[in-house]
C-alpha cells in the first residue's frame, strides 16, 4: 500500500467575523477586508467628458479634440485619462458597458488591484459613469460665431422671381466657387455669401461678374484698430447687383439707347442672359448685346413684361419670309388666343422670329400687348404703330403631356442657411413654380444646359418604365417634347451618406 | 480573563512584558498605565515588577522564564540582575545565559513543563534551560519559523501558534507540549503571537487591536473563561479527590 499524506487545509478564524478561513496575509476573510478598506477610494466614480456636437469629437484635455467611435480603444484611453486616482493602483482590466447612445452616458467597468496591508493585494471591480456633456470645440465655434466672417458678398436682383438665383446656384456648383464660403444665407431678394478672407470675396465678385452682368459696390466697416502698431480689423461687404433683365423679358428703351445699340427697335425681346444680355427685335431679327457697363451707364433699359405675363396662343398658320439668323427665322404667324379657339375666328397675324420652330397646331407663348396694361415712360413715348399687338416668345407644350413623364435628371443644390427667412406657404409655392420654370428652361434650351452640370436620377429611371407604356396608348400628338439627352447627364458621385442611403431605400419600398 | 492593553501606543505588549505563573515583568514606560493594567489584574496574586534588560525596554523579547526560573541575556547589567533578584520570589531562579542568540524571548517558548527552542541554540544553553526552568527542551520550528518564541504563546492549559502552522505540525507540537494547540492571530490579524500576547494559567493580556473573535479564541484555548487563581486550586482539589477516592 502506498502512503498518501493527509493534506487537510488548516483553518483559522477570521479575526473580524470569526468565520473559518484558510490563513492569508491579512488573516481576514475577503469580505471583512473589503468592508475595512475600499481600494477604489480616491478614484472618482463619475466624470465628465466633453464632446463637440458639431464635429462629434471628444476633448482630450488640455486642448486636443479627438474623433472616437463609441466603445473604441481611443475613447477608453480618453476615459481612463480622466480618472486621477488610477495612478495609485494597478489597472487589471477596463471595458465598456453598453449604454444607449442617446443617454449621453458612457459606463466603463474597471478592475484594479492594490496592496492593502503588507503583502495583501486586493482586487476589485467597479463601474465609472461618464457624462458626455456637449461643448463646442473652438473650430466649430469659429464657424458658428457671427464675427468670424471677414467679408460678405451680397448678391441681389431686383426682380420678382428666383430663376436667376437657381441658375447662379448651378453655375457656382459647376465651378466650385462656393468652396471657400463659410456660410451661404438666403435673404429677401438674393443670397449672402460669407467668407473668412477678403480675397475670397473678391474672387466671388469677379466670378459673378464673369457669369452675369453685374455691378458691385464695396464698403468696409472698422471693427477694431490698434493705434500702437497701426493695424486695424475691417469687415468688407460687397454688394453685387445683377442686371434686372431676364431671359424672355420684353424690354423697352429710349430712342437714344436703341440707336447706340446699333439702331435696334426700342421694343426688343431678351433671348439670353450670359455675361451680357442678348436682345432681338422679333420683327427684323436684328440682335444687340447689352453689357453690364452699357446698362448701368444710363440704366434706361426697362423690362416691361416678364414670364408672368405670358399668354398662350394657338398657331393657325406659319408663313416663312426667308431671312434667318442663327436658330431664328422670320415668319408671319397667324395665331389665335387660346380663349378664342373653337368659339370665333378672331385671329392675329404677327411677325415673329420663331418661324422655324412653329408649325400649324402648335402652342406658343407670347405677350399680348393689345390687352396688356403697361406703365413705362419709354413705352408711352413709342409710336403706337410700332407696337405689335402680340410678341411671340417661345413654343410651349400642353400641360398634360408634361406631367406624364418624370424627369430622368436632377440638379445638385448648395447648402443654404435659410436664416430667419422661413418662407411662407405662398412664397414656397411661388418658389416651386419658379424652380419648375427653371427646369423647363433647361430642358428646352441646350445652350443654357452647356454651362451647368446635370446628373442622372436613378430613382426616376425605374419609374419611367411604367410611364412609357401608358405613353404608347394615347400618343396622338406629333410634337416631340424637349428632353435632356442621356449623354449630357453626369453620373452622380455618391459618397456613402447613411441618411441619404436610407431615404433611397424607403423610396424604393414605396 | 483576557485583557487588552497597549504600551505607549504599541500593541506589541509581549515585547514589553513577561508573564509567568509566579511573577510578571513590566518594562518602564512613560506612564504607569501599562503597569497598572497588569497590577490591577495580578497585583494581589503575584509580584508585578518594573524591569529593564541591558538598559532597554524590550524585556519580553530578551528574557525567557516560567514559574521556576528566569533566563536573562548576558547583556543584562549587574544592577538590573540585582534588582530582579530582590524583586522576584526566592523560589524563582535567575540565570544569566551566555548565548549568541541573545533575544531569549524570541528563541525560547516555554510553559512550566516543556520548552520549544530555536534549532540553532547552544547545547550549553539548552542544558541551562532544562536545569533552571525545569523543563524538557525540544528544538522545533513553528510554521517554518525558527523564532519559536515570537510565533507562539503557550501556557500549561493550551497554546496559540502561528496561523500558517499546518495541522500536522500542530499535532506534533501538541503531542510534545501535552496541551491543546490552535492556530490563530492577535492584534487584528497579526501572526506575531508572542509579540501581541502574554499568557499564564489564569490570565492573558493581548494588544489593544485584538478583536473579540481573537480574544474568544485565546480565552477558549487557554481556558480562561472563569479561571481565577482559586479556580485552579478547586480544579486540582477535584482531581485529587478523584484520584484518591
Amino acid at each position: 500500500m502506498e502512503y498518501t499524506p493527509e493534506t487537510r487545509q488548516q483553518l483559522i478564524l477570521c479575526c473580524e467575523c470569526g468565520t473559518a478561513i484558510p490563513p492569508n496575509p491579512a488573516n481576514m476573510c475577503v469580505n471583512c477586508v473589503r468592508s475595512i478598506v475600499d481600494i477604489t477610494e480616491g478614484i472618482p466614480k463619475q466624470a465628465t467628458v466633453h464632446w463637440c456636437k458639431n464635429c462629434e469629437r471628444y476633448l482630450q484635455p488640455p486642448a486636443t479634440w479627438l474623433v472616437c467611435e463609441l466603445e473604441s480603444r481611443e475613447l477608453l484611453a480618453l476615459c481612463l485619462k480622466k480618472l486621477r486616482g488610477l495612478v495609485k493602483v494597478r489597472l487589471i482590466d477596463a471595458g465598456f458597458i453598453w449604454t444607449e447612445p442617446h443617454s449621453r452616458r458612457i459606463k466603463v467597468k474597471l478592475t484594479i488591484q492594490k496592496e492593502v496591508f503588507t503583502a495583501t493585494i486586493l482586487q476589485q471591480s467597479f463601474e465609472v459613469e461618464y457624462v458626455v456633456s456637449s461643448m463646442m470645440c473652438p473650430d466649430c465655434t469659429k464657424v458658428m460665431a457671427q464675427n468670424t466672417w471677414k467679408a460678405m458678398v451680397q448678391v441681389r436682383q431686383k426682380v420678382d422671381h428666383q430663376r436667376t438665383f437657381f441658375y447662379l446656384e448651378q453655375l457656382i456648383l459647376k465651378h466650385n466657387a462656393h468652396l471657400e464660403t463659410i456660410n451661404i444665407k438666403e435673404v429677401k431678394g438674393g443670397l449672402d455669401f460669407h467668407f473668412a478672407q477678403r480675397a475670397h470675396a473678391i474672387k466671388m465678385v469677379e466670378f459673378l461678374g464673369n457669369m452675369v452682368p453685374t455691378r458691385s459696390k464695396s464698403s468696409e466697416q472698422l471693427i477694431s484698430s490698434d493705434i500702437h502698431n497701426g493695424t486695424s480689423n475691417y469687415k468688407f461687404t460687397y454688394s453685387v447687383e445683377i442686371i434686372p433683365i431676364c431671359k424672355d423679358d420684353l424690354v423697352v428703351m429710349p430712342k437714344k439707347m436703341a440707336n447706340a445699340l446699333g439702331q435696334i427697335a426700342p421694343l426688343a425681346l431678351c433671348t439670353r442672359v450670359g455675361n451680357s444680355v442678348h436682345l432681338i427685335d422679333p420683327k427684323t431679327l436684328q440682335t444687340a448685346e447689352v453689357t453690364g457697363f452699357t446698362y448701368w451707364r444710363q440704366e434706361d433699359i426697362n423690362s416691361i413684361s416678364g414670364r408672368r405675363d405670358l399668354k398662350q396662343f394657338y398657331v393657325v398658320d406659319v408663313d416663312l419670309l426667308g431671312p434667318r439668323a442663327g436658330r431664328f427665322a422670320l415668319a408671319d404667324v397667324t395665331i389665335q388666343r387660346m380663349a378664342d379657339v373653337g368659339k370665333n375666328d378672331n385671329v392675329v397675324i404677327v411677325r415673329s422670329h420663331l418661324g422655324n420652330m412653329l408649325n400649324f397646331g402648335d402652342m406658343v407663348l407670347g405677350y399680348d400687348l393689345l390687352t396688356a396694361n403697361i406703365n413705362d415712360e419709354y413705352y408711352e413715348k413709342l409710336n403706337p404703330d410700332d407696337i405689335p399687338s402680340v410678341v411671340l416668345v417661345k413654343k410651349t407644350y400642353p400641360e398634360r403631356r408634361r406631367k406624364r413623364k418624370p424627369r430622368n435628371w436632377k440638379l445638385k443644390s448648395l447648402n443654404k442657411d435659410e436664416g430667419e427667412l422661413v418662407p411662407k406657404k405662398q412664397e414656397q409655392e411661388k418658389l416651386e413654380v419658379d424652380f419648375e420654370t427653371f427646369l423647363r428652361d433647361l430642358e428646352e434650351d441646350p445652350e443654357l444646359r452647356q454651362s451647368i452640370n446635370l446628373y442622372k436620377d436613378n430613382s426616376a429611371a425605374t419609374n419611367t418604365a411604367g410611364a412609357m407604356e401608358s405613353d404608347m396608348d394615347d400618343d396622338d400628338d406629333e410634337g416631340e417634347l424637349p428632353e435632356v439627352p442621356l449623354e449630357e447627364l453626369l453620373d452622380d458621385l455618391k459618397i456613402a451618406d447613411d441618411s441619404e442611403a436610407e431615404d433611397d431605400i424607403q423610396m424604393d419600398m414605396a | 480573563m483576557a485583557v487588552r492593553a497597549q504600551f505607549e501606543n504599541s500593541n506589541e505588549i509581549g515585547v514589553f512584558s513577561k508573564l509567568t505563573n509566579s511573577y510578571c515583568l513590566v518594562s518602564l514606560g512613560g506612564s504607569e498605565n501599562f503597569y497598572s493594567v497588569f497590577e490591577s489584574e495580578l497585583g494581589d496574586v503575584i509580584p508585578v515588577v518594573h524591569a529593564s534588560i541591558a538598559g532597554t525596554r524590550v524585556i519580553g523579547r530578551l528574557t525567557a522564564g516560567n514559574r521556576r526560573g528566569l533566563l536573562v541575556p548576558n547583556t543584562t547589567t549587574d544592577q538590573e540582575l540585582q534588582h530582579l533578584r530582590n524583586s522576584l520570589p526566592d523560589s524563582v531562579a535567575i540565570q544569566r545565559v551566555e548565548e549568541r542568540l541573545s533575544a531569549l524571548g524570541n528563541v525560547i517558548a516555554c510553559n512550566d513543563y516543556v520548552a520549544l527552542v530555536h534549532p540553532d541554540l547552544d547545547r550549553e544553553t539548552e542544558e541551562i534551560i532544562a536545569d533552571v526552568l525545569g523543563v524538557e527542551v525540544f528544538r522545533q520550528t513553528i510554521a517554518d519559523n525558527v523564532l519559536v518564541g515570537s510565533y507562539c504563546a503557550i501556557s500549561n492549559q493550551g497554546g496559540l501558534v502561528h496561523p500558517r502552522t499546518s495541522l500536522q505540525d500542530q499535532d506534533e507540537l501538541s503531542s510534545l507540549l501535552q496541551v491543546p494547540l490552535v492556530a490563530g492571530t492577535v492584534n487584528r490579524g497579526s501572526d506575531v503571537i508572542g509579540g501581541g500576547l502574554v499568557v499564564n494559567d489564569w490570565t492573558a493580556f493581548a494588544g489593544l487591536d485584538t478583536t473579540s473573535t481573537e480574544l474568544s479564541v485565546i480565552e477558549s484555548i487557554f481556558k480562561l473563561q472563569d479561571s481565577q487563581p482559586s479556580a485552579i486550586v478547586n480544579d486540582m482539589r477535584d482531581s485529587l479527590i478523584d484520584n484518591y477516592s
